[in-house]
């Protein structure tokens, strides 16, 4: 039986700089069991992209707070399919309208959870849902 | 409840109340109270307008001068940003507060692939003084004040600002900008940081200098407890690092051979107001007093006026929720409340729609409403420090102070402000206080109404601000134009002397000026300091 823990990078692409919401779920996701790697700020979707296959996470997590979600969801989306990687469990959080959710899945992004989710229902969904490289 | 916890018996009586900055709030306070925490009335109230300013910083409060009004405006293009300005000054808000898209903050030309999808999505676009001439053209530059969102290229922007007064034919002396500039609270909170610690503080030292002597109107940095508590910061802490941060500052311009009363008077301070409004109050008459202490006691500031603590204290966006959104309208209007019995020079509020996406006209100006309400209809203006007095209030005034002065006595022990940040100890303590604000927020242990308690109702729809392509396609253009039209001799001549005085650890605002007046662009000034300067490396998390 596989007892490794489940690996999530939180990432911060783009330019924003609001990371309260990406630490505290870091925490979240931490005290839940899990190896949590935080990318800091102002990433690239390529460096994104490098980060987690150099780090072999099971999901990545991205946070977005300037409403440049469906832009930068789909440049990392592309670069996953790019570099063969599209397997890993991508999802989005952050300042996102309920309009654009649809749009995200579509995408590509497994879990759509905007500000204010519970923990729980972030955990259990990558509990229940990830397929561990 | 809120942000204070509540413990209650099984009769729903409270029993205590613990404020977030540690304070228990008794039943009921009497002068036995005012005794044991010491309270004097000359030494920490004194009247109005007299040291230590505790009860404000004019003898008349609001009598005299009504609060500034100054909602955080701007998208798109300059000229979409000069609409909306110019919106809200037809509505009567008395001062400008300038939101930039995140390329312009974090240095970068909106046809910088850095940029992609962010051009005009937050803030407007500016890359240069070209657009700086649409975004503020037909605004009374000598009667408005603008408040610059902006932090590590708040020198560029404040020189782009003192060039398009100029173009327009406004007195240097007498525009006022106020930058926000502070780039210690960006490496907490917000992130727009570039440049290592000690350069772009001495950045900021440079704005200070220059301003003293070129922009004696200007106020070259708004320190911002604001953003810091927005990080997970308790009140006490907010204030207590936005003091020391302010230190810092000094220091940097105090090295250079200055006195301490020739520029600190142009300090202002930008604050939170969000949470529990006593607290709040505390918060802000304690604030006052400290920082004056501080200035007289630490730097031997002579002047009373140079002692004041100004600010435009905010209602805090992370107050805001996303359900049941039109209760943000009733928060804001608390809030509001909040400052201006703490005696607020500048309020600004978040819109109701802020937890979606950035103020649609009418909800932007449902907040400068609000505000208005609050002066010309209820009575805030009718005397100053209205609580002044009260047993409770000037108890848990006294008790604030302590706490802040706790608080800044743990960041001294760990090697002072610019070293707890560096390291990331500020960072990580705020990130693990709002993990537990959080998770209280979702056991229910703190209340708050539409999300964990009274959540009954159908979802609202909100109508949003509609961001399209079509404003950075625009941007994206003028820029290309720009380069085909401008003097590139002149350009290239200005950012070389820029990068020779930055490398020679010169103030580098008088070649910013004349680098902007030849339309060199943001992004182009903004290489230079990347070169000399490197970035910043943010420490670990955990």
């Amino acid at each position: 039986m596989d007892t490794r823990p489940i690996k999530v990078l939180v990432a911060k692409p783009g330019l924003d700089g609001h990371d309260r919401g990406a630490k505290v779920v870091a925490h979240a996701l931490k005290e839940a069991g899990m190896e949590v790697i935080y990318t800091g700020l102002h990433r690239t979707v390529d460096q994104i992209i490098r980060i987690a296959i150099q780090e072999d996470v099971d999901v990545i997590g991205l946070s977005i707070m300037s409403g440049a979600h469906i832009p930068i969801t789909e440049r990392l989306m592309k670069k996953a399919r790019e570099e063969g990687i599209d397997d890993k469990m991508v999802v989005v959080g952050g300042v996102i309208p309920g309009r654009d959710i649809p749009k995200l899945r579509e995408l590509g992004a497994r879990g759509v959870f905007p500000g204010g989710t519970p923990f729980s229902e972030i955990t259990s969904f990558i509990n229940e849902n990830v397929k561990k490289s | 409840m809120g942000v204070a916890k509540y413990t209650k018996d099984e009769k729903d009586r409270i029993t205590d109340v613990t404020l977030q900055s540690g304070i228990h709030v008794k039943a009921c306070y009497g002068p036995a109270d005012l005794e044991s925490v010491g309270f004097s009335y000359e030494k920490d109230l004194a009247e109005p307008g007299q040291y230590p300013f505790t009860r404000g910083i004019h003898a008349e409060g609001f009598r005299s001068r009504a609060w500034t009004t100054r909602q955080y405006t701007g998208f798109g293009t300059p000229e979409e940003s000069n609409e909306r300005f110019k919106l809200m000054i037809s509505h009567g808000q008395t001062g400008l507060n300038v939101a930039f898209d995140l390329p312009t903050q974090m240095g970068y030309d909106s046809d910088d692939p850095m940029a992609e999808g962010e051009v005009g999505r937050v803030g407007m676009a500016i890359d240069s003084l070209r657009d700086f001439e649409i975004a503020f053209k037909g605004i009374n530059l000598e009667k408005i004040g603008s408040g610059l969102t902006i932090n590590a290229v708040a020198s560029i922007m404040l020189a782009m600002y003192q060039a398009v007064a100029e173009k327009y034919g406004f007195d240097p002396k007498k525009i006022s900008a106020t930058p926000q500039n502070d780039i210690l609270k960006e490496m907490i909170g917000r992130g727009s940081w570039i440049f290592p610690v000690e350069p772009a503080v001495n950045l900021i030292g440079d704005t200070i200098e220059y301003s003293m002597n070129v922009l004696p109107r200007t106020n070259p940095v708004s320190i911002c407890g604001y953003h810091i508590r927005e990080s997970g910061a308790t009140p006490a802490q907010e204030i207590g690092y936005a003091i020391l941060i302010a230190n810092a500052y000094i220091d940097n311009v105090l090295k250079r051979g200055y006195d301490v009363d020739d520029f600190v008077g142009r300090f202002s301070f930008n604050l939170n107001v969000f949470g529990n409004i006593w607290e709040q109050v505390a918060k802000f008459r304690a604030a006052r007093k400290l920082w004056a202490r501080n200035l007289k006691e630490k730097y031997g500031v002579k002047k009373d006026s140079n002692m004041y603590l100004r600010g435009l204290f905010g209602g805090g966006g992370y107050g805001l929720t996303k359900a049941q959104p039109e209760n943000n309208i009733m928060r804001g209007a608390y809030y509001a409340l909040s400052a201006a019995l703490a005696g607020a020079q500048t309020i600004a509020l978040c819109s109701y729609d802020e937890a979606y996406t950035i103020p649609t006209p009418h909800s932007a100006i449902i907040s400068l409403r609000t505000l208005q309400l609050l002066m010309d209809e209820i009575g805030l203006r009718d005397t100053v420090d209205p609580l002044a007095g009260s047993y409770f209030i000037e108890t848990i005034t006294k008790e604030m102070e302590a706490k802040i002065e706790e608080e800044m006595g743990k960041i001294e022990k760990v090697g002072g402000i610019v070293q707890a940040v560096a390291t990331g100890y500020v960072q990580r303590l705020v990130s693990q206080q709002a993990y537990e604000y959080e998770k209280g927020l979702q056991s229910g242990e703190l209340k708050k109404v539409g999300l964990n308690i009274y959540t009954e109702g159908e979802p609202m729809e909100v109508e949003l601000h509609e961001y399209t392509g079509e404003s950075a396609e625009k941007q994206i253009e003028a820029l290309k134009q720009l380069r085909r039209e401008r003097n590139d001799r002149e350009v290239t001549r200005t950012l070389k002397e820029l990068e020779t005085a930055t490398r020679a650890g010169k103030n580098v605002m008088p070649c910013l000026v004349e680098a902007c007046k030849a339309y060199a662009t943001v992004g182009e000034m903004a290489r230079v300091f990347r070169d000399v300067f490197g970035e910043f490396e943010e420490p670990g998390l955990f």
